[in-house]
């Protein structure tokens, strides 16, 4: 499998990372390089083997449903560039 | 996924054109916000109306390193929904990263489930109607899948000329997307689904689908076809938070399409915005791109995985639900399909009709209940848990009635004193003199008085038995209501010498 310049610039444009032609053709030959390098692992048989969700056995753990967090406004929006009464500003965005 | 045809065209449904008919199909993804205390992946609240940021946990804020544990009750309640649903439960079921950005998703990512939801396939029963003949049909719409995802922020657009205010208070409120198969053929098909499903999600407490909070939303999908044709190509109209408005964007949408097929045009497929203003369906082109969402599982969060007795343990809670009950209120107390109907539409006003039906006659219970009652409340704009008609008032008022201590028509006026002052029934009947006048002597005064005063009528009803009416019509007048009018009946006819 290999990526063409139009996926890089799409996966780029998706990710909302902005590239130039140059940087485009370079992202390709090392998004081509890894994924060759990924490639490897085809020769793998795994048919019969359950995907691994975790390297130690263990059930995901879970949380009681009562309210212990929050209340915090100030901290939440305090590395945030513009605020107003709590609120995050952002350009607007609107349909 | 192949979609199946699980429906015959039924004729009833179909739009006629200027070229022919055609017939809508529905399908719709609900989302309903869980009833949970704190939020899918972390412990803040889920309370609704908090200072702007109040709510928020740094894992809701997704600041770096922050890492989502589940909350368990979610997972109770989406498999409680999934029994409510009669749909196969998922025993491993797993998160996935649903990627887009939006100034609401702090994350870059919504987390959410995608190929194995926690519940799969399940039915509705949905009665559609009345029609003019009183009558339901029953249409059953098919569950694809139900699963758990994080509600998004929420963003104020009209603060500041130049920016959008974010408020993430709602971001990671956990919320149940519910979809069904494309089963619905008509807007009263679909209006009917959304209010069965807000119905059984209310019965079973796990959301209280209150649909003016924005805690019940539905996406809906539209096309259109010729009877009997594969699908054609869909619409889909985001975020429609009213049932009505669901049932305008709908046919609005179905129309517009037709439209563009009888002109010879094509369908694009596409997110459609609903106007309630306009009543118009508008294209949300900015939309469109964002479709490639490239889910993956979520490597925060192992898979969701329990055994069939933990299911059992939660199955053994459930409440009786809408279905069962309405028919065992046909059986038990005799009611018409649409007296039931109403009764179970929510449970509170089911157990409000049991609580007054208990030891009575159904059918009356049912009336008062309905038309009274609800009427009542409907009127004042009063939920049923304010009723300020409690059921053993109402309970007492319909004893009055069966022995005979007031008319039908005098309790109509206590029932108005108890909404509006409160009280004992049996008291305001006594100290407000509102007693049924059954002794003979004072009724054939009365008789007397009125057949004396109109001589002309008198010959009249000799002549015209049905004149009657009029007469005891005149003698419950001048007792204020409060003669029992068979006795009234009885001697009148006595009096005139009326067969």
């Amino acid at each position: 499998m290999s990526v063409d310049i139009a996926t890089v610039k799409r996966v780029a444009h998706l990710a909302r990372i902005r590239v130039t032609e140059e940087e485009a053709a370079a992202l390709q030959g090392e998004l081509n390089a890894i994924l060759g390098f990924v490639e490897q692992l085809n020769e793998v048989d795994v048919a019969g083997v359950e995907p691994m969700t975790s390297v130690i056995p263990m059930a995901v753990k879970r949380r009681e449903d009562v309210v212990d967090d929050g209340g915090i406004a100030a901290d939440i929006v305090r590395n945030a560039p513009l605020t107003d009464e709590n609120y995050f500003l952002v350009p607007k965005v609107v349909e | 996924m192949a979609l199946q045809e699980t429906r015959n065209t039924n004729p009833k449904n179909l739009i006629p054109g200027a070229t022919g008919d055609w017939e809508m199909v529905i399908g719709l993804e609900v989302h309903a916000q869980v009833a949970s205390r704190s939020k899918l992946f972390s412990g803040a609240s889920t309370a609704f109306g908090g200072e702007p940021n109040e709510n928020v946990s740094l894992v809701d804020a997704a600041m770096p390193g922050m890492l989502p544990v589940v909350n368990e009750e979610c997972i109770r309640q989406a498999i409680r929904t999934g029994l409510g649903l009669k749909a196969r439960i998922n025993k491993r079921s797993v998160f996935a990263r649903k990627n887009y950005f939006y100034p609401d998703l702090p994350q870059g990512y919504q987390i959410s489930q995608y190929d194995q939801p926690i519940v799969g396939e399940g039915t509705i029963v949905v009665e559609v109607g009345p029609d003019r003949d009183g009558r339901f049909e029953e249409v059953r719409v098919g569950i694809e899948r139900l699963h758990l995802e994080q509600d998004a922020g929420k963003s104020l657009h009209d603060q500041h000329p130049t920016m959008s205010y974010v408020d993430l208070n709602r971001s990671g409120v956990a919320l149940m997307e519910i979809v069904s198969k494309p089963d619905m053929r008509s807007a009263d098909e679909a209006k009917a689904y959304i209010s069965k499903l807000r119905t059984i999600l209310r019965y079973l407490g796990t959301s209280d689908a209150d649909m003016e909070k924005g805690n019940l939303r539905a996406d809906i999908n539209v096309s259109v076809r010729r009877p009997g044709e594969p699908f054609g190509t869909r619409c889909e109209i985001k975020n429609v938070n009213s049932i009505r408005f669901a049932g305008q964007a709908i046919e609005y949408e179905a129309r517009r399409q037709i439209g563009i097929l009888e002109d010879g045009g094509t369908i694009d497929q596409e997110t459609r915005l609903f106007d309630p203003g306009r009543g118009e369906t508008r294209s949300m082109r900015s939309k469109e791109e964002a479709h490639d969402y490239r889910y993956f599982p979520d490597p925060d969060l192992l898979p969701i995985t329990f055994d069939d007795a933990y299911v059992e343990a939660i199955a053994a809670t459930l409440p009786e639900l809408p279905d069962a009950k309405r028919a065992r209120f046909q059986a038990e107390y005799g009611l018409s399909a649409y007296d039931a109907d109403v009764l179970v539409s929510e449970r509170e006003v089911a157990n409000y009709f049991e609580a007054v039906a208990r030891g009575r006659d159904g059918k009356q219970a049912a009336n008062w209940v309905i038309n009274e009652l609800l009427g009542a409340l409907n009127r004042t704009g009063h939920a049923i848990e304010a009723t300020p008609v409690f059921a053993h008032q109402l309970g007492e008022l319909i004893d009055l009635i069966a022995d005979g201590t007031i008319s039908g028509k005098i309790a109509k006026d206590v029932f108005e004193i108890l909404l509006s002052e409160g009280g004992e029934p049996r008291r305001i009947v006594e100290e407000r003199g509102l007693k049924q006048v059954t002794d003979t002597g004072a009724i054939e005064r009365l008789v007397d008085e009125v057949v004396a005063a109109n001589p002309d009528k008198v010959e009249q009803a000799r002549a015209k038995p049905t004149m009657i009416g009029w007469f005891v019509g005149q003698v419950m007048k001048a007792s204020q209501g409060k003669a029992n009018p068979q006795a009234v009946n009885a001697l009148l006819k006595a009096r005139l010498g009326i067969e």
